[in-house]
């Protein structure tokens, strides 16, 4: 578990620091309806469409606890091999503001649903464990809106109420790298788990993320700043970035880091004080009386464990296993789940004599790349897993070459075309019959007759000139292991 | 000729029944001693128009199997109703009108009542004499500048004088108890748990109950019976096998061990109250049950765990009211301004000193010296009813450390005022149910209440206790009927 050759440090003169890093994650809980009420969730509907008597706080309306997305917390509480509280309480978080209809946010103080967990990242050189500190369920707020008027705010309460889970971290993450790998984990674990679809452009999952540095080989924290509400992995790893340069900076000069709240301006690239500490709010947390302690049974929890699917790391496990997978291959495709459920699919699509490897460099190969130049989820693939099984079969069994395989995977794109009738219908197939190769041969050597001497008096290059010849000759469907066989015979 | 408002909710009933009255007749009795009774300011908001076009509707199509047929009801304005003004005795709700029904005001429409109303209480309940409404003080029937105590001073007045048969209130620190033993009847506070808080203006979530506040006993047991479900909405109801108290009312007590606490008999309690009480533990005795000194240790600190547990919730809880969404708001410079300009206005003074209290025991530092101890206190006060009840089926104490006092007696001195409670406070405290019966009168012939606190969920216990002393109490309310004439 060596990892001294990416250790992310910053050099100053004679000093080197190290960057000490804690998230607290707010992932939406993945559900129809809210925490505390039955309004919908969904993502860009019409302003306070979405908003019942209970989500804006009208007299006498009660909070009702949605079973749910209890669940919900507590599935991604054994994803996260997190202790679960059998007992937790629902706290009030008092603060004014205008998207704060009751005047308070309904949240998990001293008492969360999900204790201590790790996650395990897998970095280039080695893997890394994570402390989870806890996992809580709170509301959201709903949304202000600033700019649609100059001098009016404007509010929405479509996500007043909505369910949160704030997924808070140890410090124990070391550099930008280690941020963007433990954020696609968390995202990963949540999608296989369906707990959180983790939408960050939708902002199902943005982050507060702590930054302390300290002298490398130091064991005592230094002050911490939190950078609030960072919805993309990117700017994340930029806000670090700056944001551990202006404390190494302020400690070089001699000055001393203020514990404070700071905002990320993702347009100049930098940090800003947002309040200090003293300008801390004093929430007045205390157990919502509206709201018994929520309790949950031993059998509760362990009907939602037995209906855990394969996550992330076992499946990892079994397609080394299984599939004698790379480490590195495995890696790629358990990331996530639609790739590896496609990956999946083209395996058992393949039926009984496949080439596994040839369908993950397919995979990860031509399709990642398509995928990325159009900008698509693997979930809207134009290449449907079984017709990818059926290329691989093609070239596996030698009706088609690998380069011809790629002109037939481009002629798929369009519309999922069955690569089998690509190849009936455009005459693609590989010719492999040895005596129409060999009459081809024998005709091209026949016409470069002087080139065959200089190739049998040494000139060993030349024989690449041959095969490219047979290849445009054959309309480069010729079988290039039946013109490598026959060409040497012939030249001999 | 009957004389409709000065029939019980159970004469009423029968008669209805029998079809001696119809509801218009008796909702039209009601509404025009309304009328003449404007001086008492029991009404924030009446609906008596369509209280009549309900009444109506009801007679030409009655369903005599419902519990309250075509009986007119004015309620607490603290109750959400529908699309009738609910202002919870403040001018931050002066002009909100709900868009839905609590579920305790639903289950009496349900059974066949018709809103008469909204009656006068203390601004969010937050009063033990009905001086802190924002609609002003209601006069008790019993004496002119009289309180009728609070928060439910006008459900109170409204039942003594006789302008509703019935009528519901809620108690957070006494407010049921209080106002009824202060006016002579009767007032329920039931376990908490046992009425759907769903609707309910919300004062001080753990200590919210609504309950019955009647004519007799019987009436109490029969509303009790109309309003108390288990409601999913609420998340704190308690879904327990409720009796039917009015069929299983019985005034055989034989046997029942009461709990006379020593630490009720408070410094300085005067001496009618005293004799009171002692006329109460006869009455019991009488009736074949025997009385038990008991002791609950941690009375003297109920009070005090009250006053930081109550305004604690209740400064949350009001946070809503921000000039934001809803009800009434003065314009600001900014966000900030707005909420203080609005708040500042839009509250009264005893609610702006309970948001105070409540906001500085929670506030990070003094939280674990006030809140938390204070449920500590909590805690142990629950246990020394749970101790006693091991020795005892009921407990027998005053409701009040005093008879009612004059309008502004006490504005000045909330410490005095909030004392008030002290013999009420405990029973929310430990959740558990409450009933005052009216048992004489003092000196000026002011009315006297004793109270009977029962074990959680024993409603009927308590009522039959009450119901057996009822009878050899024999009481009658002197209402002279002084703001008419």
């Amino acid at each position: 578990m060596s990892k001294k050759n990416s250790e992310y440090l910053i050099n100053r003169k004679n000093n080197q620091y190290e960057v000490v890093i804690g998230l607290e994650v707010h992932a939406q809980v993945l559900s129809e309806s809210k925490l505390f009420s039955s309004s919908a969730t969904k993502f860009g509907a019409e302003p306070n469409t979405q908003v019942s008597l209970v989500d804006a706080a009208f007299p006498g309306m009660l909070p009702v606890i949605n079973e749910f997305c209890v669940k919900q917390a507590i599935k991604t509480g054994i994803g996260l091999n997190a202790k679960i509280n059998k007992r937790s309480v629902f706290d009030r978080k008092n603060y004014f503001y205008a998207d704060l209809p009751q005047g308070y946010q309904i949240s998990q103080f001293k008492d969360p649903i999900v204790g201590e967990g790790k996650v395990i990242l897998d970095m280039p050189d080695g893997q890394k464990e994570v402390g989870i500190e806890r996992l809580h369920l709170e509301q959201d707020a709903g949304k202000s809106i600033h700019d649609i008027d100059p001098q009016n705010t404007f509010v929405d309460l479509n996500r007043s109420g909505v369910a949160l889970m704030e997924i808070v971290s140890k410090p124990d993450l070391r550099s930008p790298d280690e941020v963007s790998s433990y954020i696609k984990k968390l995202r990963s674990i949540m999608r296989y788990l369906g707990t959180c679809d983790g939408n960050m452009q939708e902002g199902s999952l943005r982050a507060d993320v702590n930054v302390s540095v300290r002298a490398k080989g130091s064991k005592k924290f230094g002050t911490r700043c939190e950078i609030k509400n960072v919805n993309s992995i990117k700017f994340m790893q930029m806000a670090i970035e700056y944001e551990a340069n202006r404390q190494v900076d302020l400690i070089e000069e001699g000055k001393s880091i203020d514990q404070e709240t700071r905002l990320f301006d993702t347009k100049r690239n930098e940090t800003r004080s947002m309040r200090s500490k003293e300008d801390a709010h004093d929430y007045r947390y205390f157990p919502d009386p509206d709201l018994l302690p929520l309790e949950v049974s031993d059998k509760f929890i362990s009907e939602l464990k037995k209906n855990i699917p394969e996550l992330p790391d076992e499946k990892k496990k079994r397609f080394i296993d299984e599939f004698k997978l790379s480490p590195y291959e495995a890696t790629i495709l358990v990331s996530d789940i639609d790739t590896a459920k496609y990956f999946e699919e083209v395996v058992a699509k393949m039926g009984k004599n496949k080439d596994i490897k040839l369908a993950v460099n397919w995979i990860t190969g031509e399709l990642f790349a398509i995928l990325n130049n159009k900008n698509l989820e693997i979930s809207q693939s134009p290449v449907s897993s079984k017709n990818l099984a059926i290329l691989v079969n093609l070239i596996k069994n030698g009706t088609i070459s690998g380069k011809i395989a790629k002109t037939v995977f481009e002629l798929m794109l369009d519309g999922d075309k069955d690569p089998q009738k690509i190849v009936e219908e455009k005459g693609l197939k590989q010719q492999s019959d040895p005596k129409a190769i060999e009459a081809l041969i024998d005709k091209i050597i026949n016409d470069n007759r002087e080139k065959a001497i200089e190739y049998k008096q040494g000139k060993e290059k030349l024989f690449g000139f041959f095969v490219g010849q047979a290849m445009k000759a054959s309309g480069g469907k010729a079988n290039p292991q039946l013109i490598n066989e026959i060409l040497k015979k012939k030249l001999q | 000729m009957i004389d409709i408002i000065s029939q019980s909710l159970t004469q009423l009933i029968n008669n209805i029944k029998d079809k001696k009255v119809s509801s218009e007749e008796v909702t039209k009795s009601f509404i025009q001693r309304a009328e003449k009774s404007k001086k008492l300011n029991c009404y924030i908001a009446e609906d008596f128009e369509n209280a009549i076009n309900k009444a109506k509707k009801f007679d030409n199509k009655p369903n005599y199997d419902s519990k309250l047929p075509g009986i007119p009801i004015a309620v607490k304005d603290l109750f959400c109703t529908k699309n009738v003004k609910t202002t919870a005795g403040s001018k931050i709700l002066s002009n909100f009108v709900p868009t839905y029904e609590s579920t305790v005001t639903q289950n009496m429409w349900n059974e066949g009542a018709i809103l008469l109303g909204k009656l006068n209480c203390d601004e969010f309940a937050m009063g033990s004499s009905n001086e802190t409404s924002f609609f002003g003080n209601v006069q008790s029937p019993i004496d002119k500048n009289l309180v009728p105590g609070g928060s439910s001073g006008g459900s109170a007045s409204a039942v003594a004088g006789q302008l509703t048969p019935i009528t519901i209130g809620t108690d957070t620190g006494g407010s049921i108890r209080q106002p009824a033993s202060f006016t002579g009847i009767v007032g329920l506070k039931p376990t908490y748990g046992s009425c759907s808080r769903y609707g309910i203006v919300a004062f001080a979530s753990s200590l919210d109950q609504a309950g019955p506040m009647a004519q007799n006993v019987k009436d109490c047991a029969l509303l009790q019976e109309v309003i108390s479900t288990y409601d999913p909405k609420d998340s704190t109801s308690i879904d327990f096998k409720r009796s039917h108290y009015s069929k299983k009312l019985t005034n055989n007590i034989k046997g029942k061990k009461i709990g006379i606490p020593k630490e009720y008999r408070v410094d300085g309690m005067p001496k009618e109250i005293e004799d009171l009480w002692q006329k109460g533990i006869n009455h019991v005795k009488e009736c074949g049950a025997e009385t038990i000194d008991i002791s609950l240790p941690h009375t003297s600190y109920a009070l005090p765990a009250y006053y930081i547990v109550a305004p604690a919730e209740a400064s949350s809880n009001l946070a809503r009211y921000d000039g934001v969404k809803y009800g009434f708001r003065v314009k600001g410079e900014n966000l900030i301004d707005m909420y203080e300009k609005t708040r500042s206005e839009g509250f009264g003074a005893e609610v702006q000193r309970r948001i105070m209290i409540g906001t500085y025991v929670l506030s990070s530092g003094y939280y674990d010296a006030y809140y938390l101890k204070a449920q500590k206190v909590r805690k142990l006060i629950k246990n020394d009813f749970d101790e006693a009840y091991k020795k005892v089926d009921a407990i027998l104490t005053p409701s009040t450390p005093s008879s009612a006092f004059k309008i502004g007696e006490k504005t000045n001195d909330p410490v005095s005022m909030y004392l008030n409670d002290i013999f009420t406070v405990p029973v929310n405290l430990a959740g558990l149910p409450g009933i005052s019966i009216p048992a004489g009168h003092d000196s000026r012939g002011y009315p006297l209440g004793l109270q009977i606190i029962g074990k959680a969920f024993d409603e009927q216990n308590i009522l039959n206790i009450a119901f057996a002393m009822e009878e050899k109490i024999n009481f009658k309310n002197k209402i002279t009927d002084w703001w008419i004439k």
